[in-house]
Formats: structure tokens, sequence, C-alpha cells
């Protein structure tokens, strides 16, 4: 399985488009808000939160449908399949290669875009620990969402129709972290709450995901 | 090594496609599936493979004993021919590779990206993952497709290879292959295409004044 | 023996349903008119909410409705799985518009009703959001029925779909009370509470209740009918198509 891992991060790294990109929309993203609500610090501070969070959420929306859709175009699903590698085993190390190839950048990237958009100092740590936390449920939640619509010709759209409305308690209580920890309040709760979510998906997704592909794949 | 198949029934979608297939395969054997185009020879390798759950019938064989190589090569273009083999052979549980690079002759690709090769040479390639795998029965869907007359003899000769060593393997093919011992089954009797008996809406009913 | 199972035969469930569909649709009708004339003509405007507070006969049982509605298509989508009747899963594909078209009225009367009382239309409170969130829960689910061809994978995807959105929807509905406490006023209808809403406004509501429930039930039974015959239609086709 660790075959799995290093294969699609080699791929990554050599096809492009794997770790860049979305790090280039969560910049450009992040970019465009002041000159849609207006440069005014106060107000950018105050919804900075907000709108890391959501911008890193749609960065990993990006990628998704790439997470299976080329392994099933050149029949290597076909063949994983019939190998000793479980379905299970292929979908979360899928979940965990889309992990390291988008949601660890833009954790890392958090905190620049965080200095743009004037987050207040400490709220520092609280993003990064909320992204670190909440990404690989993104991740993994989305991969289920790739394994549903892997059969469907341009199924992008509507991979992104079933999978926000799962990513909305990781978004709420990611970005509620984030913005209690600017206000000087609780934020443990909601990362706590972040990380039990990651936990489940972690655990419970990758068999629905395999499931979704052993339908598709019949 | 011993593959036996007893009245299959396969589908494909809401379709069956084939019933009755009964034949078995032997250790050192090989089986030559014939029939024409649409007549299910892919739908068959696909139902022993595991891919497609079948309607009815047994399917006999060692588990995890079966390799499959469909009519997509399942080579990644970025990689080169050795990273390709190494990805396979850390699937299947580490095997070297060196028999399948000796067998297709990819000695001098070894460094070449799939992507800059050509579609015979892509063949070869996804041919050789069968050896890397290790598995004693290979289920092959138009293994030659792509391949001039001096790389069929290559295949020929890996097939007997696998053959002597006791494997066996089930091959969908319309090209004489040079295997004269093989036994050949034709599967046009089998064809049966219908809605599945399993399909209650195959079935008709009478829905009353309503 | 006769048992629930022998439903899940389309030839059967035909039959049955011809016969249940007309009693389900006129004890609908019926409970429907009757619950809301009274409701809406002859029980007394509220002291604080006027007039506005009859919307209620509406609002509560569609928002009921389309909860159960997605209940109703978890079950059957478990059938589905665990059994695979094929009338069961159908039943689900069935049960969703019914579910969307209930979610929105629910939404819509919601929306009327907050105007007048909390001088907004729409308020990012915690039970309207859990619609709006239901509401794309369903138009999820009835886009991977449509985008996929083959009728059993996918009846497969979107049972594997409605078990996973389900863990999530309940999971959101947590996320959403801690992250706004909110306007809504509380339950107004559940058994224990101390302060219901009182035995006038109590009735007619019970009834049109009821009559919603039977118009989920008719229209689950009717739209899964036509679901059948669709099946057949397309069995007959393919089988056109091999002979």
């Amino acid at each position: 399985m660790i075959g799995l891992l290093k294969r699609d991060l080699t791929l990554a790294i050599r096809a492009g488009g794997g770790f860049g990109l979305s790090l280039a929309f969560f910049l450009i993203f992040t970019t465009l808000v002041p000159f849609g609500v207006g440069p005014q610090t106060q107000i950018l501070a105050e919804i900075a939160p907000g709108i890391l969070w959501l911008g890193a959420l749609l960065a990993c929306l990006l990628s998704l449908d790439r997470i299976f859709q080329l392994d099933w175009e050149d029949g290597t699903l076909d063949l994983v399949a019939t190998s000793p590698v479980p379905l299970e085993g292929l979908a979360a190390m899928k979940a965990l290669a889309h992990w390291i190839t988008t949601g660890l950048p833009l954790v890392a990237a958090a905190p620049v875009l965080g200095l743009l958009l004037n987050l207040p100092g400490a709220a520092y740590p609280w993003l990064v620990a909320s992204l670190a936390l909440g990404t690989p449920a993104l991740s993994a939640i989305g991969t289920f969402g790739a394994a549903l619509t892997v059969g469907i010709k341009r199924g992008g759209l509507l991979l992104s129709l079933l999978v926000l409305p799962l990513y909305m308690p990781t978004l709420i209580f990611g970005a509620l972290c984030v913005s209690r920890a600017t206000e000087g309040q609780d934020a443990a709760t909601p990362l706590v709450l972040v990380a039990g979510i990651t936990a489940g998906s972690l655990a419970l997704l990758p068999f629905a995901a395999a499931a979704a592909l052993r339908v598709n794949l019949r | 090594m011993n593959l036996s198949v007893t009245d299959l029934a396969c589908a494909r979608g809401p379709a069956q496609i084939l019933s009755g297939v009964t034949f078995s395969v032997a250790a050192g054997r090989a089986l030559i599936l014939r029939g024409p185009n649409g007549a299910g020879k892919t739908t068959l390798l696909r139902t022993l493979a595991g891919l497609t759950p079948p309607l009815a019938g047994r399917i006999e064989a060692e588990p995890e004993s079966i390799a499959y190589a469909a009519h997509a090569d399942g080579l990644k273009a970025a990689l080169t021919v050795e990273e390709n083999l190494a990805f396979w052979a850390s699937v299947f549980g580490t095997r070297d590779p060196a028999p399948a690079i000796e067998a297709f002759h990819l000695a001098p690709l070894l460094q070449r990206r799939a992507g800059e090769m050509s579609a015979g040479q892509k063949r070869r390639l996804s041919l050789a993952r069968l050896l890397v795998t290790g598995r004693p029965v290979w289920c092959l869907d138009e293994p030659t497709v792509s391949l001039d007359t001096e790389n069929v003899a290559r295949f020929a000769a890996a097939v007997k290879a696998h053959l002597a060593r006791g494997g066996s393997a089930v091959i969908a093919t319309h090209i004489d292959l040079g295997l004269p011992e093989a036994e050949t089954l034709d599967i046009t009797p089998f064809v049966a295409k219908r809605i599945a008996a399993s399909d209650p809406f195959g079935d008709s009913f009478a829905e009353g004044a309503a | 023996m006769s048992s629930l199972w022998e439903y899940a035969n389309p030839r059967k469930f035909m039959a049955t349903s011809a016969f249940l569909l007309p009693w389900t649709a006129g004890i609908a009708a019926l409970c429907l008119v009757t619950g809301l004339v009274w409701g809406f003509f002859f029980t007394p405007d509220d002291f604080r909410q006027g007039s506005t507070v009859k919307i209620i006969y509406v609002h509560v049982p569609a928002a009921i409705m389309a909860v159960n509605a997605w209940f109703m298509m978890l079950v059957t989508s478990i059938i589905w799985v665990i059994r695979r009747h094929h009338v069961s899963v159908l039943a689900a594909k069935a049960a969703a518009p019914v579910g969307v078209v209930f979610t929105v009225i629910a939404l819509a009367t919601g929306a009327l009703w907050g105007q007048p009382m909390w001088g907004t239309w729409w308020e990012w409170d915690p039970r309207l959001t859990s619609f709006l969130i239901l509401f794309l829960f369903y138009l999820g689910y009835m886009a991977l029925w449509e985008a996929i061809e083959n009728p059993d994978s996918a009846a497969d995807l979107t049972s594997v779909l409605c078990l996973v959105g389900s863990v999530f929807a309940v999971i959101s509905r947590y996320a959403l009370l801690f992250w706004n406490q909110g306007l809504h006023q509380g339950a107004t209808l559940s058994l224990d509470a101390e302060q219901n809403i009182s035995n006038v406004y109590w009735y007619p509501l019970v009834i049109t209740l009821a009559g919603f429930g039977f118009l989920f039930i008719a229209l689950v039974l009717y739209r899964t009918r036509t679901e059948i015959r669709a099946r057949r239609l397309k069995a007959l086709i393919a089988q056109e198509r091999m002979a």
C-alpha cells in the first residue's frame, strides 16, 4: 500500500498541478477577498478566519475529481482492484496522498495568507492547528465523493454538489475555532470537535469509498 | 493450479450476456476464448477476475490466484518503465521484475517514460506486469493488440514458459498465438442475451385496473 | 406464509399500491381540506402573532414530512443494501422529489412567517439552516440518481450516499446548534413539553399533519409506480435490442 502512496506522490510531482495548483488557487482566492469587501483592516481581520477556512476548503475541492479519474481512465483501477491491495486500503492511501499534496501545503501557506488578511496574532496557532486537524477530513470526504462519481463523465460539478454539504460540519468547527481564538474565547472545544470529525471520517469513509468503487467497477 | 468454472452466468449492467459457461483449465494448460465481437469475452474475463459478480454458477480457483490484463494498459504516462514495474511489484508484494524485463525485452526501454512509448511498447510493458504479479492463472483480454510479429512470438514464449512453470492461462484473442497445445473454447453457444432472471422487471407483470 | 417482503415483488407491489393509492389520496384530501379550513377560518388569532400564526398549518407539517421523507429514504436504502429489493430503492428514489418539495414549502412558509415576526425573510438560525442543508442533501441525492446510467449501480451508489449523508446530516445539526443559538421558537408539538400550543390550534394541526402524512404516502406510492413502470419499459427496450 505504501507503493500506492509513493506512486501518487511521484505522479503529483511529475505531472504538475498536484502541489502547486491548489496552493495557487488558495492564494488567488484570498487575494480577491479584499477587492470584494474593501481594504478596511478591521473588517478583514474579522472575516479572516472564515475566509481562510473557506479558501482551504475550495482549494481542496478543486483537485478531488483527479483522485480516481486518471486511474479509472487508464485502467489502473481495474488492475488494482484485482490485486492483493484491498480497495479500502486504496481509498485510504488516495485520501492520504490527496492530503499530502493538497491539504498539507494549504496548512503551511495559511499563516502567510493570514498576514494578508490581518488575522490577529493570537489566532495563528489555532489557524494552523485547526487546518492541520481538519483538512484530512476534507480529503477523506472528498475521496468518498470521488469514488461515488468516478464512473460519471464530467462528474466534477456533481462531485462538488455531493461533497460540499458533507464539508459543512468541518467548516463550521474549523472556522469557529479560529474566530473564537481571534476574540480570545475558548477555541479548544471546536478544535477537539474538528479532530473528532477527522477521526470519524478517516475511520469510516474509506469503507464507504471502497463500496462505491466496487459498484463502479462492476 | 486449477481454474474451474461451472454453469457460470455473466452480466454486463442489467443484461445477462452469457449463461451455462463451463470449462476448466488445469495447471500447465491454456484456454483460448473465441467468439465474435460483442459476444461477451470481456464480460467473462471480468467476471473471472472478480470485478463483476456472476449472476449464477461457480468459479473455483485459489484465492488471489488470478492475474487480469484488460484492454487498457493501466500504465502511468509520467512514470518510467522501471517505475511502472516497481509499482506493480510493490502492489503485488515485492517480486523481482528482472524476468519480466527479460521476457518482453524491456531492458533498453527501462528509463523511458511510458507516455513517450509506442502503443506496442506500452502493451509489452503491460504484459510484463503479469510476470511481476507472480500469480498462476492469467486471464488476458486481447493481449496481442498493437504487437508486431516478433513481439507476438515473445508473448507466446512467455505464455509457454508460464505454463511450463505450472501456471495456466485463459486468453481471449482473434489471432493465432502459436500455442498448438492450447485448447480452444468458442463462447458463441453460451451467448444468452436477455434481461437477467434476477431482475424482477424483466418478468412481465399484470397491473390490474389502475 | 405472507410476509412484508412480498411487497418487494414489483407485481405484488403494483397490485397492492393500485388498491391503496385512491384510499390514501382520498384520506389525504379529506384531512387537508378539513384541517386547513378549520385552521384558517375557525381558529382565533394569536394574541401576539395575529393571523400570521395560521401559516403553522402548512409550515409545521411540511417541515416534519421533509425530515421524515429523508428518514424513509434512509430506511428503504438500507433495505436495498441488505436485502436487494428493487421496489425498496425505487421508493427511496420516488420519495426524494416529494421530500424536496416539502423542504421548499417549509423554507418558503418559514420565510413568509419570519418576515412579520422577526422582521427578516431569512435568518441563519440553526433550524432554518438545517432545512437549507437538508435541501442540498436532497439535491445531491437526486442528481446522483440522474447521473448514473445503470439503474442497479445508481441504486447502490445513491444508497451509500444516503447512509453517509444521514450521518453527516446529524453531525451538521449539532454543528449548527453549536454555531449559532438561533431565534426559532422551540418545538411546540413535543408531547412532554410544558409549554405546548393550546388545544384550539392543536386539533386542526393534528389533522393537517395526518393529511400531509397521507399525501406523502400517496405521492410516494404514485411515483414508485411510475418508477417501476419506467424500469419495466427500460427492461423491455433492452430486451428488444438484444433479441
